[in-house]
């Protein structure tokens, strides 16, 4: 049975750790706060390309962009993976790390190649560990979420892309739904299909408006599309980094709890030590008079 | 008023400008295009260059760093990549900035990609620098 000093010292460790846990949960809150707000700026941009490309992107020949031309045998697939740089999140980067991999495993089943694009710290390690080339990596920038950085992420991808290296760029990212589930996603980068912008812009009733266009259309749409590209990339990233903060809220909110827990259960266990020496004791001063007395 | 338009401008991290104002002149690649209200749509590729916009007699400008310009009859967006208004230039920053680049153009071999960057960012910084003096001249 552990001494009374034991359990005490164990109570204001657990008492240490129930604070730093909600200091962290109160800093993703603040952080998630911040992100949501940016993706809230964000949302008009993202739903303005979108509308726009659709319009445009509409019956125009894939011949026009390179970034539209369909392969026609995939033999190696670049794979975007976004996850956060710090751990303490719960499942979150495990459950991203793990849809990339079925990913992987369901194409190499196919015979083709994967070829990682690894963003964020706990991606990169994971590979690693596993011998998986990590040249293509970017850490220690899911801190702070900007366009400059989707713009980087997205470089890799096309760059890849253009050069013929791979025929395809997938993106697995996590899709915030709500602060309760965060949904491993998997999206098509490249090649961009027309539908695909059709997917993304709310669907508007009527006939869109036709543009008068200067310069052409089509060299409008050759500008347009690695930007489209941009704009994904950046709301796939501002959702993984929502996602990160909402997971970690949810794990730093429940390592809290159990902490106190913890502390209440340690408490009784003191306070039972405590009585129990007391008696002892009473016991030791009765059984000493008792002895006097005879 | 009915002969007024909406001016929007948006950038990925904010919505630097919601206004309804009398005229538009921006640059696309193509040149300097004035947009007033009952406008046909149209949608632009706009280069790097400086965009103003007049309502009643105050005259404002703004960089633009490149992006797209669509207009319907009551509404101007630009999506730009980047953009600030004439009063946010921090000239220093954009000197700086010019600097930097000159540096770097003069390093680097014409045609490559460094090159290119180098050359749009030294023409940023420009604009930037223009647009500001503009706005305090």
């Amino acid at each position: 049975m552990p001494s009374q000093r034991d359990i005490l010292n164990k109570i204001s460790a657990v008492k240490k750790t129930r604070q730093i846990t909600r200091a962290m949960n109160m800093v993703a809150a603040a952080k998630l706060r911040g992100v949501q707000e940016k993706t809230e700026r964000f949302q008009p941009y993202a739903a303005k390309y979108a509308e726009v490309l659709a319009s445009l992107s509409s019956g125009v020949s894939p011949d026009v962009h390179p970034l539209l031309v369909q392969p026609e045998k995939v033999e190696k697939v670049g794979l975007i993976l976004l996850t956060a740089d710090r751990g303490l999140c719960g499942s979150f980067n495990m459950n991203l790390i793990n849809a990339g991999l079925r990913f992987a495993k369901e194409r190499q089943a196919a015979g083709q190649q994967v070829e990682h694009f690894l963003v964020g710290r706990k991606a990169r390690d994971f590979h690693r560990r596993r011998g998986v080339n990590v040249d293509n990596a970017l850490t220690g920038v899911m801190n702070t979420v900007d366009f400059d950085l989707a713009v980087q992420v997205a470089r890799m991808g096309m760059n890849a892309f253009l050069a013929g290296e791979v025929q395809e760029v997938y993106m697995v990212y996590s899709h915030f739904r709500s602060m309760a589930a965060q949904i491993p996603t998997v999206v098509k980068l490249l090649p961009i299909s027309p539908d695909m912008a059709g997917e993304a812009a709310p669907t508007k009733e009527g006939p869109s408006l036709e543009y008068l266009t200067e310069p052409s259309a089509e060299q409008i749409l050759v500008d347009l599309l690695p930007r489209f590209v941009n704009v994904t990339v950046y709301s796939g990233l501002l959702n993984t980094a929502t996602s990160e903060q909402a997971a970690r809220m949810a794990a730093m909110d429940n390592a809290t709890k159990n902490c106190k827990e913890m502390i209440n259960t340690l408490t009784l266990a003191y306070n039972k030590a405590r009585q129990a020496s007391i008696t002892a004791e009473l016991m030791d001063i009765v059984g000493g008079a008792e002895a006097l007395k005879g | 008023m009915a002969n007024k338009i909406l001016l929007e401008v948006v950038t990925p991290d904010r919505l630097l400008l919601s206004k309804e104002v009398d005229v538009v002149v921006a640059t696309s690649v193509e040149g300097e295009f004035g947009v007033l209200a009952g406008h046909a749509p149209l949608l632009a590729t706009l280069a790097i260059g400086e965009m103003r916009y007049r309502d009643g007699n105050a005259l404002d400008y703004a960089a633009v760093a490149g992006g797209f310009c669509e207009v319907t009859g009551e509404k101007v967006t630009i999506l730009a990549e980047s953009a600030e208004l004439a009063r946010e230039i921090d000239v220093d920053r954009a000197k700086r900035a010019r600097e930097r680049a000159e540096q770097r153009l003069a390093k680097s071999q014409s045609e490559q990609l460094d090159y290119v960057r180098a050359e749009a960012a030294l023409k940023r910084a420009m604009i930037r620098m223009r647009v500001a003096e503009r706005a305090h001249g």
